[in-house]
């Protein structure tokens, strides 16, 4: 049963860099999960994946629960969310950059 | 070594100009996903957590050193300045963008390397000993007919959709230092009545349903290794199971049917195909044995060696840990630790692969190996050169001496990188490897094998370690299960769980009082952590884990 304060992400990875990217509220993909569009409501989750899943340059769309803030509730999603813990690279290391 | 005939290059750069032509195709929509996927996959291109991951095949695990640089420059221009070596004998870039594929393929195919059948429903990289065409108890050099197997095997349309990929190891020496074992088929070069053939083991392998492989011919004549294995595949093509790819590998098709049916539908496909092998083959592998004549050894006083040895307490340590024995006694087999404290097991920086492709130029006849072990070997190396390699070995940050120690840990990418991982393995070899190395304890430890798995496919061996470590998710958290006994040596054993998982922060002090408790149970520092627990059994080792308080580091 899932708790009433976990919602839901659509995610994918980007078709030609492969890294990881989230849906907007408008359509779009970031790649920062604070600016993802994060979905209460299940069947409207279901017709977002839908929608995400016909766009070709997007690959392996799926529905990622979140709790607030937007933080990840599992820790796959909290990697992905950041990068691998042996070199500063992924996320991290654009994080650096800005 | 091997070098690309013209229809080797042909063939090659006819491939990476057709996977140009399907990644151009999935970039402008052309080809959805499910239609790219398998395209990419039989050219070696996964799509991991954080980016896509470019497997190139070493075959056999042999490189020269324009090879190495190649992968070098590899890195620098279109990776993140590294590449990870691991238990295949394949390096992974883990960061390619996909339109920069083809351009890394075609640079590899400049030095004849490639992707091909690293992933997919394919026979697989053949690997072998690293240690091949030096190692002193060598029969023959397995290399040449590892090379024969790849050539036979690389885009064979029969085995194209096998219902899983396909192992195939080959060694030549009583030892076996590729665990072929565990391999879907394992050939080991025997001789008989002076006539050299091939033994032959089917339905080993690792991953969820470990199993030892069994021998299925004691003695197969040479001439007769392609028509074998191509009734072995026929029969696995047909009989195996495609209905759970969990028990779709050999090893299941061989419990379920029984060793002796198996063997009996492979010798009446056997006799049905052999007449049509000509023998084309042998003279093909009579051209392949000439590439990989042994190099001209040289005959000098060992004497820059032995004076190194006594005086050099340093590179003492690095020599009784990090050397072989080579065939001749002037020179040695030395193994590169990709292994040091606190790093990435496998890895190594470009600076790093320029370092030892120069050193290979310089002191080793320009070979290197590979080890499925995610080391790199120099194989034929004078001792008389051994100080200054040694020299410039460490000042790459390469000279770490702990072959066969505590810190030389198999580890797989595990969930920093691999989307099939269900945890993290490389922050734990890490940890393991910064503590014992703190403890000043690794080389009074002596031989152990630990190896990490961060799911139950098991790439990290886990199975055949002394002391396995597998990754799981329990309920959300990452969990660490682990077991013990394990050998992947010629009596390859698989180990035994030792009881409940660990979480992340238990399992290096749940290592430690494994490994300390070991230092109380031996009955002398010559009796190894393996030799211990064959003696004692499970009973004292699960006690030291589960029973005792964590004990204080020791003094």
């Amino acid at each position: 049963m899932p708790s009433p304060l976990v919602s839901q992400v659509v995610t994918a990875s980007d078709l030609l860099q492969g890294d990881v990217i989230y849906l907007t509220a408008d359509d779009d993909w970031t790649r920062q999960l604070a600016s993802a569009e994060v979905i209460s409501d299940e069947a409207h989750a279901q017709l977002r994946l839908l929608d995400a899943s016909q766009q070709n340059n997007i690959v392996g769309a799926y529905l990622a629960d979140v709790a607030p803030g937007p933080h990840p509730t599992h820790f796959r999603e909290e990697f992905r969310a950041t990068g691998p813990s042996n070199y500063a690279h992924g996320k991290q290391e654009a994080a650096k950059d800005v | 070594m091997y070098k690309y005939s013209e229809f080797d290059t042909a063939f090659l750069a006819q491939r990476n100009a057709q996977f140009r032509a399907q990644v151009e195709r999935r970039i402008d929509g052309s080809l959805t996903e499910d239609e790219f996927k398998p395209l990419r996959l039989m050219n070696g291109l996964y799509l991991q957590l954080h980016a896509y991951m470019l497997r190139v095949a070493i075959p056999y695990g042999t490189l020269n050193g324009a090879q190495m640089h190649a992968l070098a420059d590899i890195a620098d221009r279109w990776d993140k300045g590294y590449g990870h070596f691991t238990t295949r004998q394949n390096i992974q870039y883990n960061w390619p963008a996909l339109r920069d594929v083809p351009d890394m393929l075609d640079a590899l195919a400049s030095v004849g390397l490639h992707a091909i059948q690293t992933s997919g429903n394919t026979i697989r990289n053949v690997t072998s000993d690293h240690f091949a065409g030096a190692a002193a108890d060598e029969i023959a050099d397995p290399r040449p007919v590892a090379e024969l197997i790849r050539q036979w095997s690389t885009d064979h349309p029969e085995f194209q959709f096998l219902g899983r990929k396909f192992k195939i190891a080959v060694i030549g020496s009583s030892q076996d230092r590729a665990v072929i074992r565990a391999h879907d088929i394992g050939l080991r070069i025997v001789e008989r009545h002076g006539e050299q053939g091939f033994e032959v083991v089917i339905g080993g392998g690792l991953g969820r349903t470990p199993m030892i492989g069994k021998v299925i011919n004691d003695f197969l004549p040479r001439a007769d290794l392609l028509p074998y294995l191509e009734a072995v595949l026929n029969v696995y093509n047909l009989l195996g199971r495609r209905d759970n790819k969990y028990k779709a590998r050999i090893k299941i098709t061989v419990h379920e049917h029984g060793l002796d049916n198996i063997r009996a539908l492979v010798d009446d496909q056997f006799a049905r195909i052999r007449p049509g092998f000509s023998g084309v083959d042998q003279t093909l592998l009579a051209d392949i044995e000439a590439a990989f004549a042994r190099p001209p050894l040289r005959t000098l006083s060992p004497e820059a060696y032995d004076t190194a040895y006594r005086a050099d307490p340093v590179f003492r340590a690095w020599a009784d840990t990090n050397l072989a024995a080579h065939r001749d006694p002037g020179h040695a087999i030395v193994t590169i630790s990709l292994k040091a404290h606190g790093e990435t097991p496998g890895d190594a920086t470009s600076a790093q692969m320029r370092v030892m492709a120069d050193l290979a130029r310089r002191f080793g006849h320009d070979e290197l190996r590979i080890s499925h072990e995610q080391n790199v070997i120099l194989p034929h190396v004078h001792k008389s050169d051994l100080p200054t390699l040694h020299a410039d070995l460490r000042a790459a940050g390469l000279g770490t001496a702990n072959i066969g120690l505590i810190s030389d840990i198999i580890a797989c990418p595990g969930m920093d990188y691999c989307a099939l991982a269900t945890a993290r393995s490389i922050p734990i070899a890490q940890d393991i490897a910064t503590r014992f190395d703190d403890l000043k304890l690794e080389h009074d430890i002596g031989a152990l094998k630990i190896k990490i798995s961060g799911c139950i496919n098991a790439c990290g061996h886990h199975h055949v370690a002394h002391i396995g470590i597998l990754g799981l998710d329990r309920a959300g958290v990452e969990n660490y299960q682990i077991t013990l006994g394990g050998d992947a040596t010629a009596d390859a054993a698989i180990g035994q769980r030792a009881g409940p998982g660990f979480s992340a922060d238990d399992i290096l002090p749940a290592i430690e009082r494994l490994v300390l408790g070991y230092l109380d149970l031996r009955l002398s520092p010559d009796e190894t952590f393996a030799q211990t627990f064959k003696r004692l059994g499970m009973a004292p080792f699960k006690s030291v884990l589960y029973d005792t308080p964590p004990r204080e580091k020791a003094a």
